[in-house]
C-alpha cells in the first residue's frame, strides 16, 4: 500500500479508528527509513508550550542578551576545543562546527567561526531521534546519551561528515540539544578518504549511519565503537574524533548548566527561541525591501567525476512581498550509478548557507534565515535525489549551490538603498584538492583529503578585487593547513605548495582572487595513491558578474613514468617549479605527460610521479575596459598577469620595462575596442534567430532542460531521450572503462579486417 | 526617478525604460527583457581564457572547450560597454535574467528618496578603540 492510499483510506476514519491505524503502523514498521515529513520541511516549527509561556510573559531583553553572549562564548570555546584536539585534517583547519538547538530540534545558534552547513543540517537527525528513538522502549532518550550520525538521507551534507548529538535535560525535562560535527574524511567507502567518486551505489559509499546512540551516561560504548573502527581504514581517527566531539558536547552542556544556574531556565529557553524568531522577522523585512520580480540564472556542471557531460543547474528566484521562492526545476536528472546526487535537505542547507555567508552575513547563523524561503525541485533530479541514489560526492552540485544565490541576489540587491554586505561576484566553487590514501611512512593505513579544499579564490566585489585563495565557498574561517605538518604525517611531498596561478583568473573591472598551483608527489611509501573530485575542465565553474568574466577551465596534469627525486638529484636544472613550464617544456627524459579532467578516481601513484592541480579563481566584476590601468600594472608587477594579457584583454598601453602607463594611448585603445564591439555585436533579435536551437547540440552529452523546464533532455546522438520533469526517473550511465574497451575492440576489429584485406 | 539595477543598467521609473548608466542610451521598455535592446556577440571562450598549456600537446589547456562553452557578450549599442557576460552552451536561448514587477517597483520607490549613486558597501568594522587610562603626565 502506498502512502497515498493510506492517506485516502484514513480520511474516512473516525479519530479513534485513525489512532488505532497509526498505532498499528508505528508498531509494525519494517524499517525506519528517513521520514519524508521531517526531511522535506526545512522551516522551524511553532513555539512549544514552554517557549510560548516564557515569551508571552515579558522576558528581560537585557538578561536574554547576556545569555546569548554566554552561549556564543561557549560555542566559540567548544569550536576551539575541537580544532585543537581533532585528528581529522578537516578538524585541524576549521571544517567543523558546534551548535545548540531548541528542545524541538530547531537550530538556534552555532559557533561563530564554524561551518554553517554542518549545523544547519543537524536539525533533521535531531528531529528523527525525537520522533522515533525518544519514545521507543528499546532506545529511549536520557541524560548522557550521545547519538552519532552521518547518512545524508537522514540529514547531512555527505557521509564523510560525522556528528555527535546530545540531548540536554534540566530537572528531568528536555530543554535543548547540542551537536558537534567534523568533516572526518575516511569512512570505509570503496575509495579511501571518504569522498568516493567511483561509488556506483549507496553500498559503495562506506558507513551510512542513521542516527544511533553510541554514548550512554557520557561514556562511549566500546562494542559499537569497535564496529565503526572495524568498518573504516583509519580506526585511530574514528576513535579519537568521537571522543573529541563528545567532549565538546559535554563542555557545551556544562556551560549551558552554568547559564541556567545564573539566569534561570526561562531566560535560556527564551533566548534560544528568540534567536530564531528575530532572524525570521528580520529576513522577512529584508525580502520586503527587495524589488518584486524574478531573476533567472543557470550553471552547467561538466562532469560526473567519471565521464564528461553537461548537467544543467536551473535556478530562478522570485520575490513577492515577504515571500521568496527558489525554483530549481528543469535541472539535471539523478544518476542512479554516480555518487554526485544530492538530497533535497542537503541542497536547502547549502542554499541557506549561501544566504548566511554572501547575502546577509550580519545575521545570527541559524536556519530561520531560510524559513521564509520556499524551494521548488523536481523529485528524482540531481538536486533532489531518491533514497536509492548514491550521494557521497554531492559536493559536485552542492558547491555550485552556494554560487546560485550569489549570482541571482546581486540582481535583486544592487538597487538597495541599504546594503548588508558588498555586491559580490561568485567565489570559486569547486572542491579542488587532493584526496589520498594508502600506507604512510609510519606504517599506518589512512585515507583523507588535503585542506587545500579551503583555498578557493574569492570573487571580485563592486568596489575592489577578489582575495586570493581566501576560504572555501562553504565557510570563511577555514585554513589550508601547514604543509610541513602534513609532510611529517603523510608520505606526500609538495614540490610546489601554494604558488598563485598566473593568468588564471576571472577578468573584469575588478578581478577575481586567484587560486594557487600545487605539485604533489608520493615519497617513502610504495602503497599510495591520489584522487581529485572536481569539475570545470571543459566549462568554467565560477561565472562573473555584470560584464565580468568567470574562472578559466582547470585541468589535472600529470607527469608519470618518472621519479622526480632522481631527476632532482642527477639533473636538477631540468625540473621546473611551475606547472605551465614543466608541462610545456617536457624536458624530463622518458616521462609521460598528460592533462585530464578534474574528476580522477583513486589512482596508485609511484614515488616521484608528479600530480598538479590549480585551486580556482573567483569571478570578475564589470567591464575589463573599465579596469584602472594602474591596477592592471600592479597585477603585472606582482606576476599575476602576463604583459600580453594586459595589452590584449585590458587594452592598456604601457612600457614593459618600467610599467609606466601611456594614459592617452590607453584611452584611445579602449575607445577603439568599444567601437570594435559595436561593429561585431549584432542586434538581439537578429542574433537569436541564428543562434537558438531547438535542442542541445546533437553530439553533446547533455542532461537537463533546454528552453522549457518541463522537458528534460538526457544523453546525446541517437540515444538522447526527452523526459517529463514531473515524472523523472534516474539515468544509468555506462562504465567509462566498458566504453573504452568497446572502442578499442572496434579498433582491433577494424585493423584485423584491414590486415585480412591486405 | 532612476533606480540603479546593475553596474551598467538603470530603470527610469517614470518613463518605464531600461537605460545605460554610462551613456543614458534608452535600451528598451522596463517591462521587457533589456537584452533585446543590446548587441550580442558569440565569444569563443579561448580568446578570453587563453590556452596556457600548449594546445599542440594537450587537449585540456585551461581554456574552456568551445563546443561546451560560449560566452555571450552583451554590449550597449550607445557606448559599447560590456553590460553582461553569459556563460552558456552553444545554441542555448539567452536567459531573460531580470524580470521585475514595475508597478511594485514604483510603489516601493514612491516614498524612498532618489539616489544619486548606488549605496556603498557597509563600512568595515572600525578597529576597536583601545581603552586609554588618560595618564597624560
Ligand atoms: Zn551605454
Amino acid at each position: 500500500m502506498t502512502q497515498q492510499t493510506i492517506d485516502i483510506a484514513a480520511e474516512s476514519l473516525s479519530d479513534d479508528e485513525r489512532a488505532l491505524v497509526d498505532d498499528f503502523l508505528r508498531d509494525n514498521t519494517l524499517f525506519l527509513a528517513p521520514d519524508r515529513e521531517i526531511m522535506r520541511n526545512h522551516a522551524h516549527g511553532p513555539r512549544s508550550r514552554d517557549e510560548e509561556r516564557v515569551l508571552s510573559g515579558e522576558p528581560d531583553p537585557h538578561a536574554l542578551n547576556l545569555v546569548r553572549g554566554r552561549l556564543y562564548a561557549a560555542l566559540d570555546e567548544t569550536y576551539d576545543m575541537v580544532e585543537q584536539m581533532g585528528t581529522a585534517p578537516g578538524a585541524k583547519w576549521g571544517d567543523l562546527v558546534t551548535g545548540i538547538y531548541t528542545a524541538r530540534g530547531d537550530l538556534s545558534a552555532i559557533s561563530p567561526k564554524g561551518v554553517v552547513v554542518f549545523s544547519g543540517i543537524c536539525h533533521y537527525p535531531i528531529k528523527f531521534i525525537a520522533k522515533y528513538w525518544a519514545k521507543d522502549p528499546t532506545v529511549g532518550l536520557s541524560e548522557g546519551d550521545g547519538f552519532i550520525h552521518n547518512d545524508s538521507r537522514y540529514g547531512n551534507i555527505h557521509n564523510t561528515d560525522q556528528s555527535m548529538i546530545m540531548p540536554v535535560f534540566h530537572e528531568g525535562e528536555l530543554i535543548c540539544w547540542v551537536s558537534s560535527t567534523i568533516h572526518e574524511g575516511e569512512n570505509g567507502a570503496c575509495e579511501p578518504g571518504g569522498m568516493p567518486a567511483a561509488a556506483e551505489s549507496k553500498w559503495d559509499e562506506g558507513l551510512k549511519m542513521s542516527p544511533f546512540r553510541i554514548v550512554e551516561d557520557f561514556q562511549i560504548r566500546r562494542d559499537l565503537l569497535t564496529y565503526l573502527q572495524n568498518s573504516v581504514r583509519d580506526p585511530k581517527l574514528q576513535y579519537e574524533d568521537i571522543k573529541v566531539k563528545l567532549h565538546a558536547c559535554v563542555r557545551l552542556i556544562e556551560r549551558i548548566r552554568a547559564v541556567i544556574a545564573k539566569y534561570g531556565k526561562d531566560a535560556f529557553v527564551g533566548c534560544l527561541r528568540k534567536n530564531i524568531e528575530d532572524v525570521d522577522a528580520e529576513v522577512r523585512r529584508r525580502i520586503r525591501e527587495m524589488p518584486d520580480g524574478t531573476v533567472r540564472v543557470q550553471a552547467f556542471i561538466d562532469g560526473t567525476l567519471r565521464e564528461n557531460c553537461l548537467m544543467k543547474w536551473n535556478f530562478s528566484v522570485t520575490v513577492k512581498g515577504e515571500k521568496m521562492i527558489l525554483d530549481c526545476r528543469g535541472s539535471c536528472p539523478e544518476f542512479t550509478n554516480r555518487s554526485i546526487n544530492t538530497t533535497l535537505a542537503s541542497l536547502k542547507t547549502c542554499l541557506a548557507t549561501s544566504y548566511l555567508i554572501y547575502i546577509w552575513p550580519d545575521l545570527p547563523h541559524n536556519m530561520a534565515v531560510f524559513s521564509p524561503i520556499e524551494v521548488l525541485t523536481d523529485e528524482n533530479s540531481l538536486l533532489d535525489a531518491s533514497f536509492d541514489a548514491p550521494n557521497a560526492m554531492s559536493l559536485t552540485p552542492l558547491f555550485k549551490s552556494f554560487s546560485m544565490p550569489i549570482y541571482a541576489m546581486a540582481k535583486f540587491l544592487y538597487s538597495a538603498p541599504k546594503r548588508y554586505t558588498s555586491v559580490y561576484a561568485s567565489h570559486f566553487n569547486q572542491p579542488f584538492t587532493f584526496v589520498y590514501g594508502g600506507i604512510t611512512q609510519h606504517s599506518e593505513v589512512t585515507g583523507n583529503f588535503c585542506a587545500d579544499i579551503n583555498g578557493n579564490g574569492g570573487g571580485a566585489r563592486f568596489d575592489r578585487d577578489g582575495e586570493h585563495a581566501v576560504s572555501p565557498i562553504f565557510g570563511y574561517m577555514c585554513d589550508t593547513g601547514e604543509q610541513e605538518f602534513n609532510e611529517e604525517e603523510l608520505p606526500v611531498l609538495r614540490l610546489v605548495s601554494q604558488h598563485l596561478s598566473k593568468d588564471r583568473m576571472g577578468f573584469g573591472k575588478y578581478r577575481g582572487g586567484l587560486g594557487y598551483e600545487q605539485m604533489i608527489t608520493a615519497r617513502d611509501s610504495d602503497v599510495w595513491g591520489f584522487m581529485t573530485g572536481g569539475t570545470g575542465s571543459f566549462h568554467p565553474s565560477a561565472y562573473g558578474l555584470f560584464g565580468g568574466y568567470g574562472s578559466p577551465a582547470y585541468p589535472l596534469a600529470k607527469v608519470k613514468d618518472v621519479n622526480v627525486f632522481d631527476v632532482l638529484k642527477s639533473n636538477p636544472r631540468q625540473f621546473r617549479f611551475d606547472m605551465v613550464e614543466l608541462m610545456n617544456e617536457q624536458a624530463l627524459e622518458g616521462a609521460t605527460y598528460g592533462t585530464y579532467h578534474m574528476g580522477m578516481t583513486f589512482e596508485p601513484a609511484a614515488q616521484g610521479e608528479v600530480y598538479m592541480i590549480c585551486q580556482g579563481s573567483g569571478g570578475g566584476y564589470g567591464d575589463v575596459l573599465e579596469r584602472d590601468p594602474e591596477l592592471v600594472m600592479k597585477d603585472v608587477e606582482e606576476e599575476l598577469l602576463s604583459p600580453d594579457l594586459a595589452r590584449e584583454l585590458y587594452f592598456v598601453v604601457f612600457d614593459e620595462a618600467t610599467l609606466i602607463v601611456d594614459a592617452a594611448a590607453t584611452a584611445a585603445a579602449r575607445d577603439a575596442e568599444r567601437k570594435a564591439r559595436l561593429a561585431r555585436g549584432r542586434p538581439y533579435a537578429e542574433f537569436v534567430a541564428d543562434w537558438c536551437t531547438a535542442e542541445p547540440p546533437e553530439d553533446l552529452p547533455y542532461y537537463g532542460s533546454w528552453d522549457d523546464p518541463k522537458v528534460i533532455w538526457a544523453g546525446q546522438g541517437e540515444t538522447r531521450r526527452q523526459l517529463d520533469a514531473d515524472t523523472l526517473a534516474g539515468i544509468m550511465m555506462p562504465n567509462p572503462k566498458d566504453l573504452r574497451i568497446a572502442e578499442l575492440e572496434a579498433e582491433i576489429a577494424e585493423l584485423k579486417r584491414r590486415q585480412a584485406g591486405a | 526617478m532612476k533606480v540603479f539595477m546593475t553596474e551598467y543598467l538603470a530603470i527610469d521609473l517614470a518613463r518605464e525604460l531600461w537605460q545605460c548608466r554610462r551613456c543614458d542610451h534608452e535600451i528598451g521598455p522596463a517591462r521587457g527583457n533589456y537584452k533585446e535592446g543590446l548587441l550580442v556577440y558569440d565569444r569563443d571562450p579561448r580568446e578570453i581564457h587563453r590556452p596556457l598549456l600548449d594546445p599542440a600537446k594537450y587537449r585540456l589547456t585551461f581554456s574552456p572547450h568551445p563546443r561546451w562553452c560560449r560566452i555571450l557578450e552583451f554590449y550597449c549599442p550607445g557606448c559599447g560597454t560590456l553590460v553582461e557576460t553569459e556563460y552558456t552552451v552553444p545554441g542555448h536561448p539567452p536567459l531573460h535574467d531580470m524580470d521585475f514587477d514595475i508597478d511594485a517597483l514604483k510603489a516601493q520607490w514612491k516614498d524612498r528618496p532618489p539616489m544619486h549613486e548606488p549605496a556603498p558597501a557597509p563600512a568595515d568594522e572600525p578597529p576597536l578603540k583601545r581603552h586609554c587610562h588618560g595618564h597624560s603626565h
